[in-house]
């Protein structure tokens, strides 16, 4: 297994390197479905060019980055291909193992419920097979690395943050890392716990004492190396002002550059005495899933995950293909739900057209002049639309074959005939 | 590296300070009120008195008037003009002119025993002028009969205090009086003396033309034709108003004529006493003065865009639209309150729409604008810069600042003003600006000068109906009759520099006085009429000069310093300021100070700054950036630049343009957004000496910025304002986003909230309606269900 996720590697981090030194990568690095303003290059360039002059990078309203990636970069200036080169391959292999884990785990909960034949017969053919399976971390890491989206992101050096799931303090320090870069992954926080409790065989259960040692002490160490990187940018930085100039600018939204998701234009368009009201409702949109998804999905916290960065991704303020690409190198995780998907075939059409009519689009706006914002705005609502059929495919699949695990694959009505499962 | 440019930087401020501020350290040459307001002003000693032109071989702007020039010519006509010859004959047809006019020895005679007795007995003239005044203010105070009393003893009360400074005064002069008559008649001294009594009897004449003026406005009023009966002896001269128009012929057909108004009033507005009794300064500016504790302010109204390539240098800069900076005293606790609230004010007294003036659009220059009168102040904070590069300039704007004119447009230079004129021409510049400056050479107190100008050029060539010629009548369907009484000084100067033997354009009525000065590092020569006088009038009893160009249009010097900006790049997205700056000093380099405003909007990346004469990168010694803040504040990038000669410098700079909400679009968004000019502050190299002796006699024009080095000057250079288009959102359509937007926001809630709620059943179709009612029957007959 070792020797093709090289090979892949090796392929991703060549193409990567090619695209660096063609020209593509500067106009790959303008365009406004591959940047935003928090994570554009050219914004981290212009911070570091103010902290040179003296200037605190969070004094303008260019600079949205954290502290402690200008301060990284501050060192890293020279090697920054290399560094974006790098972080992806630590994120694909990241992925690679955390699928292998995974993918442990499935097995072996399956055997579990086969031995103990709780799985009914007919149901057999839902039932995943080791052969199957084996590629499903490779694929995964491919489709992350091999993802256009990832490619062009990673050439026009954003800087999306990376998960990783081992040991619980370490999930905590990354998915505080994660919080702190973007306050998003705060919803992430929740199947991270759920996912651990399951490794630890501890059940989720709030009359158990062990539960909520484990809870608190899992949030204590979230909470406290977040604190602890707040802390530090603070004395890296001498100010709170980056408290504003990253959060507040997430939360109030008051760069409208268009981009693929639904706040730009809304914003743009909005009366002003509702903007507050719009504004909280579309945040509150966010991290309002979390809490149903989990009790939902509290015995399959990797879906849960998967579930909470497309809707992150999806409905998040200044959104990415990065952002995407993330959430779509799960996609191979979840294939054996393929025979349970309804429209992933106009849902995989609208995104491919989409993708291809986002730069026209913006072309005609921007550059021809020949058509005006409304249509690329027609665009990045059918993309969203698009997102949103895929990610409630995908859990409408999900919890359907979960169904038929309990209740077989081939129901009956009452009088004997064919039944059809619907949703009541 | 960075000591060095520390030091560089030091040493420019020191210069710019030095340049700017009206007094240095020394207070060797400060720009004195007084001084000023005596220069040109036709007095009684002054006739008497030669000239003394402090820089020899340069002729003094106020021009000596008949009786001195035959002073002059007797004492072997120690003025050294440019054509010595010329003038000597043009002082001889003088003579003869004045021959005719039977006042003029006696004048003379009188004016003898009038300076004898001056200098005698000043005292009782002074308690003599301070009765008549008196008596003149109250019999104007007459008509308000409520406040009379009230104000009566205010003013005794004042005019006693006044005695008693007077008689102060008048013993110091007295000493210097007889020193001076022991002494040999050496002109540097007695020209003390007379600055001195000058001031005196100008004002005293002052108030008796007034007078004149009222009783009978027919007669034209003349300032150096003082009443025999009362000799000069007045209190200190409280203010004093001088007008000036400057024409100047431009090679490309043009005529660029600028007017100068300046009120100095040796009031302490900075002080703690309320100044409530205004005569000459209007009252309206002085009470925003005093109100927002204002040190300087500096105001201009702008239409079109001064060519510096055709046109040379303007006497006074103004960038396109309406600009505004002041500096507030440092007792101002809440400057941004201050700022705001007296941009509101002035909003309404200039009908301007100064009000759009915020935050957005206020920069705190860092070292491009520092005070131009006295007062070394260098805490930036208290500074506020603001342009607005969209404001059009049109009649509403000319009346009240005409109204701020002692005269209005009834008398004077003013009568000219007339907007269908103004407004017919390819550049129009009204400016108001109020500094402290000193009052007497030792700067022991301040005054407040309030300059009003207004520059226009007339695109004669093409409107001229092909004929180059040009008269006052022509331009400003006037012509002058009369000087405004209440101004001590009002003069009308042509410059005739690149006219010596008269080959390139004739003037007529010729006048036999000339004057130079040395305006923007250049010796030029101007002729003068000075309105004041009677003959300048001539037989017509008006002034209508008319020049007739003979030549075609010559080759003119280019200006040494000249910048050109404009926006590179194409599509909505992103674009780069390219800003060219050419020094054409074909071996002094030189430095400047570039200074760019720009909105918030256009998020400027500083990163992408490249500076590069002759294909090289030049390396700015200083740099003071703000980035912006959105919806608050602009960007403010000032940079210190060495230009090399005979060059062009080129700065560019990135930027992004961003999309706005559709409320902060102006009405016609496609028109494009307006970025201010950048403003070039630069000491360029002179190629005359520059007269740094603030002499009493420098016109108006020459003497805005207070120069004190000789080898350079100071020179302001604004650059084209640029229009920048901005993505726009669709504006008919906010309805329809927020509906679809909240559509697919509610799918994907409401497919989730599907999901997440129900749970999935076996389909149990539900029996049609036609069935349901068959079962009911048949559970009522007992029947089996169907």
């Amino acid at each position: 297994m070792a020797a093709p996720l090289a090979l892949l590697l090796i392929v991703a981090v060549t193409i990567r390197a090619a695209l660096f030194r063609t020209s593509l990568a500067n106009l790959i690095s303008e365009r406004v479905e591959v940047v935003s303003p928090l994570n554009a290059w050219k914004r981290v360039v212009e911070g570091l060019a103010l902290l040179d002059l003296d200037i605190s990078p969070y004094s303008g309203d260019v600079f949205h980055e954290t502290p402690m990636v200008i301060y990284l970069f501050h060192f890293l200036m020279d090697y920054a291909e290399i560094t974006f080169m790098l972080a992806d391959c630590l994120t694909a292999v990241a992925l690679y193992l955390a699928v292998k884990d995974y993918n442990k785990q499935v097995f072996r909960k399956q055997k579990f419920a086969l031995e103990a034949d709780r799985i009914p017969m007919d149901c057999l053919e839902l039932i995943r097979s080791p052969t199957e399976m084996y590629y499903i971390p490779l694929k995964v890491a491919m489709f992350y690395l091999l993802n256009p989206f990832t490619i062009v992101s990673c050439v026009a050096k954003c800087t999306c943050g990376c998960l990783i799931y081992g040991s619980a303090l370490l999930s905590a320090i990354f998915l505080a890392l994660a919080t702190y870069q973007s306050i998003y992954p705060l919803t992430l926080c929740v199947p991270a716990l759920l996912y651990l409790l399951q490794r630890l065989y501890i059940p989720v259960n709030v009359r158990r004492s062990s539960f909520w040692f484990y809870t608190l002490q899992y949030l204590f160490m979230f909470l406290g190396s977040l604190l602890v990187l707040i802390c530090l940018s603070f004395f890296l930085l001498g100010s709170w002002d980056f408290l504003p100039a990253v959060y507040g600018f997430i939360l109030s939204v008051p760069d409208l550059t268009p981009n693929i998701g639904l706040f730009w234009y809304f914003f743009a368009e909005m009366f002003d005495h509702f903007r507050l009201f719009f504004l909280c409702v579309f945040q509150i949109n966010v991290f309002f899933y979390t809490l149903p998804l989990s009790i939902k999905l509290k015995e399959h916290p990797v879906f849960l995950i998967f579930m909470q960065i497309a809707l992150i991704a999806i409905f998040k303020s200044y959104p990415t293909v990065g952002d995407l690409s993330l959430y779509m190198a799960f996609l191979p995780v979840w294939n054996h739900l393929y025979r349970f998907l309804r429209n992933i075939f106009l849902v995989s059409c609208v995104l491919l057209a989409c993708s291809a009519l986002f730069p026209v689009l913006w072309h005609l706006w921007i550059y021809a002049g020949s058509a005006n914002s409304n249509f690329y705005y027609a665009i990045t609502l059918l993309f969203s639309v698009a997102q949103i059929l895929l990610v409630s495919d995908y859990f409408y699949a999900f919890l359907r074959r979960e169904h038929h695990l309990t209740n077989g694959l081939y129901l009956k009505k009452k009088d004997g005939s064919e039944a059809t499962l619907v949703l009541k | 590296m960075a000591a060095r440019r520390c030091l560089g930087l030091w040493f420019f401020l020191i210069t710019l300070c030095v340049v700017s501020t009206g007094a240095d350290v020394l207070h060797t040459t400060p720009v004195t009120g007084t001084e000023s307001s005596a220069a040109g002003t036709e007095t009684v000693v002054a006739r008497e008195l030669p000239e003394a032109p402090s820089d020899p071989g340069e002729h003094t702007a106020a021009e000596p008037t008949r009786e001195g020039e035959q002073n002059d010519r007797t004492r072997g006509g120690e003025q050294t003009l440019g054509q010595p010859t010329r003038e000597e004959e043009q002082e001889q047809e003088k003579t003869r002119e004045g021959e005719q006019t039977p006042a003029q020895p006696t004048r003379e005679e009188e004016e003898e025993e009038e300076e004898q007795e001056q200098t005698r007995g000043e005292e009782e003239f002074t308690r003599e002028e301070e009765e008549e005044e008196l008596t003149r203010e109250e019999e104007e105070l007459t008509t308000e009969e409520e406040e009379l009393t009230r104000e009566e003893e205010e003013q005794t009360r004042e005019e006693e205090e006044l005695t008693t400074e007077e008689e102060e005064l008048t013993t110091e002069e007295e000493e210097l009086t007889r020193e001076e008559e022991e002494q040999t008649r050496e002109e540097e001294e007695e020209q003390q003396t007379t600055a001195q009594q000058e001031e005196q009897t100008k004002r005293w004449e002052a108030t008796e033309l007034e007078e004149e003026h009222v009783h009978d406005a027919a007669v034209p009023p003349l300032a150096g034709d003082p009443p025999a009966a009362d000799p000069p002896s007045p209190p200190p001269s409280k203010d004093d108003f001088q007008e000036e128009l400057v024409i100047r012929p431009l090679h490309s057909g043009d005529i660029y004529a600028s007017f100068q108004f300046r009120t100095v009033w040796d009031a302490d507005f900075m002080g703690d006493q309320k100044v409530s009794h205004y005569r000459l300064f209007p009252k309206s500016l002085g009470q925003v003065i005093t109100k927002f504790s204002v040190r300087e302010l500096h105001i201009s109204f702008t239409q079109g865009y001064w060519r510096t390539m055709q046109w040379g240098q303007p006497y006074l800069p103004s960038p396109p639209g309406a600009e505004l900076w002041v500096w507030f005293q440092d007792t101002v606790t809440d400057v941004d309150g201050t700022w705001k609230e007296l941009t509101n004010v002035l909003s309404g007294i200039f009908c301007a729409s100064l009000n759009f003036i915020d935050s957005t659009n206020t920069v705190q220059p860092s070292a491009s604008f520092k005070p131009l009168g006295i007062g070394n102040v260098t805490d930036h904070s208290f500074l506020r810069y603001a342009t607005l590069p969209r404001e059009i300039v049109c009649t509403e704007n000319l009346t009240p600042w005409k109204k701020l004119l002692p005269c209005g447009s009834k008398a004077g230079l003013s009568v000219l003003l007339k907007s269908e004129k103004l407004f017919h021409s390819t550049f129009h510049s009204q400016a108001v600006h109020v500094r402290p400056v000193c009052q007497d050479p030792q700067c022991r107190t301040t005054s407040m000068e309030l300059r009003q100008t207004l520059n226009v050029v007339f695109d004669l060539h093409t409107s001229g109906q092909g004929k180059r010629e040009w008269s006052l009548f022509k331009m400003f369907s006037r012509t002058l009759t009369e000087a405004c009484p209440l101004a001590s000084s009002s003069k009308v100067y042509v410059d005739v520099t690149d006219n010596p033997q008269g080959e390139q354009f004739e003037l007529s009525p010729a006048t036999p006085l000339l004057t130079q000065a040395v305006v923007l590092g250049d010796r030029r020569t101007y002729s003068v009429y000075d309105l004041t006088q009677q003959a300048s009038f001539g037989s017509s009893r008006s002034l209508n000069m008319l020049l007739r160009w003979k030549a075609a249009d010559g080759e003119m010097l280019r200006p040494l310093l000249h910048s050109e900006r404009y926006v590179a790049g194409y599509g909505l997205q992103a674009g780069e300021i390219h800003t060219l700056i050419y020094n054409h000093h074909p071996y002094r380099a030189f430095p400047v100070l570039l200074l760019s405003a720009v909105p918030w909007y256009l998020r400027l990346y500083i990163h992408t700054l490249t500076v590069s004469s002759k294909g090289k990168d030049n390396r700015p010694s200083y740099i003071h950036y703000q980035p912006s803040k959105d919806r608050e504040r602009p960007h403010l990038l000032e940079m210190l630049l060495q230009l090399p000669p005979n060059s062009v410098t080129e700065v560019t700079v990135e930027f992004e343009r961003a999309l706005l909400k559709w409320t902060e679009y102006t009405p016609d968004p496609n028109h494009g957004f307006y970025v201010g000019s950048s403003v070039i502050s630069a000491l360029v190299p002179s190629v005359v000496a520059m007269d740094t002796n603030s002499t009493l006699d420098r016109p108006l024009f020459s003497s805005f910025f207070p120069c004190k080095e000789e080898a350079s000057y100071f020179m302001r250079v604004y650059t084209e304002p640029l229009l920048v288009n901005l993505p726009t959102p669709d504006f008919s359509m906010p309805y329809n986003v927020i509906c679809l937007t909240c559509t697919v926001v509610a799918v994907g809630y409401g497919s989730l909230y599907n999901l997440l709620t129900r749970t999935f059943q076996v389909d149990e179709p539900s029996p049609g309606l036609a069935k349901r009612i068959a079962n009911v029957i048949r559970r009522f007959r007992g029947v089996p269900l169907l």
